[in-house]
Parts: structure tokens; sequence; C-alpha cells
């Protein structure tokens, strides 16, 4: 016979939480929230065609509520290791402001309804794609890779480059050569980017048994892939360029930004294999802040060539 | 912070939390953001059914 009494002992002498809307909020990963809804909108500006500023307005919504969503079945997942790492010890469910059943309900529903909405309102290809990117980031990265493989970051980046290609979508309601290239530059920029910062959060990591690259290959593998990542990089931010929907402005800038990039990455590896583990750590977090800035600014740049009448093709 | 209640026969204890006036306003508070995130989407379909209809709306066979 099943038991299904219900056990209250745990809660007692417990305070019982209530969580705030601004709790909730916190669950959606607002930061990263904001530089998905940022590609997003780049997508949708630069795919030919024209969208109603109601509906590109709609698909961003879907967009970012699909991303927080991720973000909140994400810390459903994970709130184990959230509570034992520093970086993320703070959130709302190891703090106990929100149960992790709040977050999955929450998580769910907004990923269900972001679809749908998707869906029903704007073209079933961007939604599609949406759902690709919520499944994604749960089920391959999160629940698959992020525990089991130091290729974590390597194949879930994928997760995080979706959207300027579910803008592109939503206009144009297809995938084409020109949006996968929006997409593989954020795929290529997530690698080096994350590394980065895990050079210097590898404690954290180590604590968790979560298998990041410095934690299982050692920080000068990670410094020498952050190095070959950055040079593959460079390439593909020139992609744009090469398919025309870039123009002058945007390959010039590009090539200066990558120059500083790879700058970065080059100190990083020269000070690591001097020997210099703090200096290299400290550069490595340079490198982090500056990749943040490099991809906002890749991204603005093909926003402002088409808004401000100063695309100069240069093939 | 629990009260206890028997049942008629004294089977069962079952604890129910007490609520503070505080956790009964961030309660509220968070109905309210509901709410307004329930009317806002409301707006968006009625904002999108304009769009998609357009003038359309006019054009019937009378």
């Amino acid at each position: 016979m099943s038991d299904l009494s219900i056990d209250n002992t745990k809660s007692e002498g417990m305070p019982h939480q209530v969580g705030t809307a601004g709790d909730f909020f916190e669950l959606l990963k607002p930061r990263v929230m904001s530089l998905v809804v940022f590609t997003g909108l780049v997508g949708i500006v630069v795919a030919p065609g024209t969208l109603h500023p109601v509906l590109a307005f709609t698909a961003l919504l879907c967009i970012a509520v699909g991303a927080g969503a991720s973000g909140a079945l994400n810390m459903w997942y994970d709130a184990d290791i959230d509570g034992r790492m520093a970086r993320t010890a703070g959130r709302p469910i190891p703090e106990g402001r929100v149960t992790p059943g709040e977050a999955l309900g929450f998580g769910a529903t907004l990923a269900v309804v972001s679809v749908l909405t998707m869906g029903l309102l704007v073209n079933y290809a961007a939604a599609a794609l949406l759902a690709l990117t919520i499944g994604f980031y749960l089920f391959i990265y999160t629940m698959w890779l992020k525990r089991s493989t130091p290729q974590n970051i390597v194949i879930g980046g994928a997760a995080g480059a979706f959207p300027p290609m579910i803008g592109w979508a939503a206009v144009t309601g297809s995938v084409s050569l020109e949006s996968i290239s929006l997409f593989l530059i954020i795929f290529m920029w997530t690698p080096p980017h994350f590394w980065a910062l895990a050079l210097n959060r590898l404690g954290d990591y180590e604590e968790v048994n979560v298998p990041m690259l410095p934690v299982v290959a050692g920080k000068r593998e990670t410094r020498k892939q952050i190095l070959i990542y950055t040079v593959l990089m460079l390439p593909v931010t020139l992609t744009p360029v090469a398919l025309g929907f870039a123009g002058v402005v945007y390959g010039v800038t590009t090539v200066v930004l990558g120059a500083i990039f790879l700058a970065l990455a080059i100190a990083v590896w020269r000070a690591g294999e001097a020997g210099d583990e703090a200096k290299s750590d400290s550069i490595a977090k340079r490198l982090f802040g500056f990749s943040i800035l490099y991809l906002f600014l890749l991204f603005a740049l093909l926003l402002v060539e088409q808004w401000a009448g100063i695309f100069v093709p240069v093939i | 912070m629990a009260v206890t209640h028997m049942d008629e026969n004294n089977r069962h204890e079952i604890e129910t939390p007490v609520w503070t006036e505080e956790m009964i306003e961030q309660r509220r508070a968070r109905s309210r953001a509901m709410a307004w995130a329930i009317a806002g989407f409301m707006v968006l379909i009625f904002a999108v059914t304009l769009v998609k209809l357009g003038a359309n709306v006019l054009n019937r066979t009378m």
C-alpha cells in the first residue's frame, strides 16, 4: 500500500517564506535576458523584410520570456550545486526565497506560454526555434552536458546563440545563411568568454564536481583553448560582411575589436606560460569583462548600420 | 511558527503555517504583479488582433 501521508516535520521551526515578485523576476536571470533580447532585436532589424512594430515587440517579448523560463528551469535543476558556489549561493532557491517546485512551475508555464504565443501571434518557424532553444538549454546543457563533459560550454553555448536566429525567423519565417552566421558568432564567442570566467572560479566548480575545462584539463589547457577559440572566432565575426548584410563600419570596427580580444587572449596565455598565475587570472578577468562588451558592440554595429543609414557594402 | 490542529478523532496532526502581516502583504504584492502581467498579455493579444485584422475588419460582404 502506498503511503500518502504528508510529512510536515521538515517545515517545523523553519520560517515560512513567501517569494516576492522580485524573487521570481530574479529567477529569469535578467542580466542574461538583456543580452538575449538585444541579440534577438538585431536579428529582427537586419533580417530582410518588415515586421509590424507590435509583432516585433511580441517576438522580442517571447524571446525574453522564453530565455527567462530557461533561466528559471536551470535554477530549479541546479539548486543543489548553486547553494555551494559563491557566485550562485545568493540565488532565490538556495536562499529559500522560492521553493524548487515554485521555480519549476513558474519556468515551465512561461516556457509553454512563450512558445505558444510566438507560434500563434508571430510564426511557427520562430516558435519552433524558441522551443528548440529552451529544450536545448534545459535538457542538453543543464541536465546532460554541464555535469558530464568539459565540452559542456562548447556545445551548450548553442542555446545562447539561437536568439538572433529566432529574431530573423520572426521576420522571414525561415532560417538562412545570414542568420546562421549570427548564430555562429555567439557560438564561437561563448567558450573563450566562459572559460575566462571559469579560470577565476576554479574552486567553485571543483567543489561541486562540475567538469568545467579548467577543473578537468587544468588551467594551462584552458588558456590554450581560449586562444584557439579566439583565433577561430575572428574570421566568423566577419561573415556578415562576406554575406553582404554588414558594411564597412562593422567590418573595420570588428577587426579592431577582434585584435583587442586576441591581444588579451595572448596575454592570458603568455602570463600563464611565464608562471605568473595571478597575473594570468587577472588578465582573464579583464578578458571576461571585455568579451561581454565585444559581443554587445558587434551586434550594436549591425543595428546602427541599418538604423543610422550608414551601411556601405564592402563587397 | 506552526500551529497544530487536531481533527475530530485526534488521529492526525496537521501543521498550518502562521501568516504574518508582512507575509500577507508580500503575497498580495505578488498577486498584483501577476494581475498586471495577465492584463498586459490581454492588451498584447488585443493589439496583435487589431494589427492582423487591420483594415480587413471592414471588408465584409453585406
